[in-house]
């Protein structure tokens, strides 16, 4: 069986109380409950305080650059479709720098688990404005405050994703659940995390979540209507819905690769044989 | 007397251009003559001007040739365009219904394509295949090979049996109609065994001969046939194959795939190469092999899309923030362009680095004649790949463990059982992210060591020529074949030069290069761009000069004729 003590990491470089550490013991946790050793785990993140995540447990880490982990995730979930791979980064990092990579990633369903760690504003650059930032929010690169945040679960569905879903770095017990829920999920699985910034964020505090945030799971929401789900995903303000949003169920990107139904792709070769006939061809 | 034979197929877009090319270069090939040709296409799919070269001969050729002896035009713009480049005995083929007030030129041969072409196969559209059996008709070459060639491109049925008409038709027209005497007879050598493949169609190969198991390229003139080859056999050779939203994607794809475990690849042009740059420095600090291919077209930003340019040498070799150890290649040939691929795999594995393998749009899809790859000579070095048992017996495994060679020992995630950990940001032998300056100049002097490792991987450039020459021509890349040509008309001419020419150019191997080059009294820099990117490498690396320059950035490739007229202006 393993242990929590299996996924103990190095000592951590974040702020006292932010809403990175309720995600890591939520994920640890997560993973503790559906018995995944670390050698089976493979973390790529991206850049930002949440790309940090990886070092501060234990794992296969594929840290990589800012905006780009949704590529080299779903890449190496094609190699090898043994390991779970988990996706992790902020929200500028994939709803900003990796915008595209989020769209299409979603849309061609790799069987990954991605960990948006939405704090609404920039950390690692110090407290600019993020995609996410609500209106109004003054930074000092939006003097007159950010305009029209973009809300990554509407454009989800959108995107045909197969399964969405929003968490609270401020109820880990409940994040857990969503990200067993996620990797348990064939697909592409999204898990928005709203995480509180105790720097540079005094808006969207752990208090003021605590007063909005409501689970649908305890009323009788639906989950697998798309018009429903959309309008819940618009949900903003006094009160926030988080939970599973939205799933369907659709054929993952690596069940439809013919190479894959022989197995890993890391443990086959190609035949000599075939490339010289391929040769034999251009005779 | 010497066979060396040169055809023009001109027409626009859709009139079929290139397939009669590639059918005429088939034919000859398998007749046994050695075939060179080149394509010139617009940035469109109907309409415009293209033209389609092929050049025959009984030695080994490497490059184009600009005097055409037959030229097949299928419309009239081809005449006006080409009738210049045409050798005194030449001829050109034409639909003498179609196309009036052509001037009186001794050249022409009238050949009512297009009625033939109805007549003989019910297809008005075969009138290139008609014009194909009239220029094979002239030559009065094996009707057999050209039966078997077209069945090969066309199948056995309708088509293929359509096909063969038209052509006969042709052949036989030109047979008896053709009153001049056409001093090109040619007749086939023997049966042909040798490969007919593009620069594209040899780098595809080298990848599946080396094992690349995943390849993520995003579409661009001139490489997109190399993925589009591929995707064609990933189905029976289980390859994947991606084509994700943007080159940024392709590569940190393969940086993703090459992480766990698989040989990968991507292949661009100068534009996708510019948006897989920060990748590129990923795969140096994260020391993942990977290999991408630089097809190099007329830049900068859309330039000529679909011409050639050799203008980033210095891009290849310096492209990336931050310094880190990489290989270039630059094959010269279709051949090189198999084996160099091999070699970039094997590198890339061994040095745990990325390889660039650069070619451009003139070779990328130029056909040429090769001996068969002998794939009993491909060998797969992963270099220092740990196995699950070597991974048991060391117990604690550091993926960037320090050592003499630079090359710290890979494991690949789930696979030995050991945790793989990396990281862009700086990091320790662990993989864990560090800022201190002492773990940081180490892990800098470790990477660079390898370094060192790979120029000895670097083979020396290739001397041809007499060593006691007045004047050294140096070049990279495509030009190989034409340069050579110019060397040997030069000689026959009785100038005393040699050509000193770079097939594999960075880490760059100065020592060779200089005992190459020593004594060397004029040097003159042979290069597809502006601004001579070889020549100042060479003088940067070995502080010899190069005193003249022949140089080409019209988007159109060398030849050994524009070398030799350019040569005259630099020696008097």
């Amino acid at each position: 069986m393993v242990k929590l003590a299996d996924y103990a990491g190095g000592q951590t470089a974040w702020c006292p109380g932010c809403g990175n550490f309720g995600i890591l013991v939520a994920l640890k946790r997560a993973l503790v409950e559906l018995d995944i050793e670390p050698q089976k785990v493979l973390m790529v993140s991206g850049i930002g305080q949440a790309g940090k995540l990886p070092h501060y447990t234990r794992g296969n880490v594929l840290n990589v650059l800012h905006g780009r982990t949704l590529p080299a995730a779903t890449a190496a979930k094609i190699v090898n479709p043994e390991l779970v791979v988990l996706a992790i980064g902020g929200d500028g990092d994939g709803y900003g720098e990796g915008g595209n990579h989020f769209l299409h990633s979603l849309r061609r369903n790799h069987d990954i688990t991605y960990l948006v760690h939405n704090n609404q504003v920039y950390g690692l650059t110090k407290g600019q404005a993020s995609p996410t930032s609500d209106s109004g929010f003054v930074t000092k690169t939006t003097p007159q405050g950010a305009y029209n945040p973009i809300n990554p679960l509407t454009i989800a569905i959108a995107a045909e994703a197969s399964f969405i879903a929003r968490g609270f770095a401020g109820d880990t017990e409940h994040l857990a659940n969503l990200i067993k829920l996620g990797i348990q999920h064939k697909g592409f699985a999204l898990i928005d995390i709203l995480q509180p910034c105790v720097t540079f964020n005094h808006k969207n505090t752990y208090a003021w979540y605590r007063e909005r945030v409501y689970k649908l799971e305890e009323s009788n929401y639906d989950s697998t209507n798309k018009t429903v789900a959309f309008e819940k995903a618009q949900e903003w303000g006094d009160r926030i819905p988080i939970g599973v949003i939205y799933r369907k169920e659709r054929a993952a990107f690596e069940e439809q690769l013919p190479a894959l139904t022989k197995g890993p792709l890391v443990r086959q070769n190609i035949d000599p044989t075939k490339v010289e006939r391929l040769l034999e061809e251009f005779v | 007397m010497p066979v060396d034979i040169n055809f023009m197929i001109g027409g626009e877009a859709g009139q079929g251009v290139q397939s009669v090319g590639s059918i005429l270069a088939k034919a000859l090939a398998k007749g046994g003559y050695h075939i060179f040709a080149d394509q010139d296409y617009e940035s469109r799919v109907r309409g415009g001007h293209n033209f389609f070269r092929v050049r025959a001969s009984d030695t080994e050729i490497n490059a184009l040739s600009e005097s055409v002896d037959i030229l097949i035009v299928l419309n009239k713009e081809s005449i006006d365009l080409h009738h210049k480049e045409l050798n005194g005995n030449g001829a050109i083929i034409y639909d003498g219904d179609k196309i009036k007030d052509v001037g009186k030129n001794e050249s022409l041969f009238a050949v009512p394509l297009e009625r033939l072409a109805q007549e003989s196969a019910k297809n008005k559209l075969m009138s290139n295949t008609v014009a194909l059996g009239a220029a094979l008709g002239l030559l009065g070459y094996d009707k057999n090979i050209i039966t078997s060639v077209i069945e090969q491109h066309f199948g056995t049925g309708e088509a293929g049996k359509a096909n063969i008409a038209a052509a006969n038709t042709g052949y036989e027209y030109a047979r008896v109609n053709f009153k001049r005497n056409f001093t090109h007879n040619i007749i086939p050598l023997g049966d042909g065994k040798r490969m007919l493949l593009s620069g594209n169609e040899a780098i595809a190969l080298g990848a599946l001969a080396a094992g690349c198991k995943f390849m993520a390229a995003y579409p661009m003139t001139p490489t997109t046939t190399i993925m589009e080859y591929i995707a064609s056999k990933a189905k029976d050779l289980d390859v994947v194959v991606v084509q994700p939203e943007d080159e940024i994607a392709a590569i940190n794809m393969i940086i993703g795939a090459a992480y766990a475990g698989v040989r990968s690849m991507t292949a661009t042009s100068g534009g996708g190469f510019c948006l897989m740059v920060e990748g590129l420095g990923l795969a140096g600090m994260t020391e993942t092999p990977i290999v991408v291919v630089l097809g190099q077209r007329a830049g900068p930003a859309i330039g000529l899309p679909t011409r050639t340019e050799q203008g980033e040498l210095e891009f290849a070799i310096h492209a990336a923030h931050g310094e880190f150890p990489r290989a270039v290649l630059a094959p010269a040939t279709v051949e090189d362009a198999f084996w160099l691929t091999v070699k970039a795999f094997n590198l890339a594995d061994k040095y745990q680095t990325p390889v660039i393998l650069i070619t451009d749009q003139h070779l990328a899809s130029s056909y040429a004649t090769v001996e068969k790859f002998d794939l009993s000579k491909v060998t797969i070095d992963k270099g220092l790949l740990l196995s699950k048992e070597e991974l048991a017996k060391l117990g604690e495994y550091k993926r960037h463990q320090i050592t003499e060679s630079g090359i710290s020992p890979r494991a690949i995630p789930l696979e030995g059982g050991a945790l793989v950990v990396t990281d862009s940001d700086e990091h320790n032998e662990e993989g864990h992210l560090i800022e201190d300056a002492e773990t940081r100049t180490a892990m800098m002097l470790k990477r660079f060591r390898k370094a060192e490792g790979l120029r000895r991987e670097i083979a020396p450039p290739r001397v041809y020529g007499v060593t006691n020459a007045e004047v050294t021509l140096i070049g990279w890349g495509s030009t190989y074949g034409a340069i050579k040509e110019a060397v040997d008309l030069a000689t026959a001419d009785g100038l005393k030069i040699n050509l000193v020419h770079f097939n594999e150019v960075w880490p760059f191997r100065a020592e060779a290069v200089s005992n190459a080059l020593q004594g060397a009294k004029k040097i003159i820099a042979v290069e597809n761009n502006a601004t001579a990117q070889l020549a100042h490498l060479l003088r940067a690396e070995t502080g010899y000069q190069a005193t003249g320059k022949i140089l080409k950035f019209d988007g159109r490739p060398i030849s050994a004729s524009y070398i030799l007229s350019q040569l005259k202006q630099e020696v008097r």
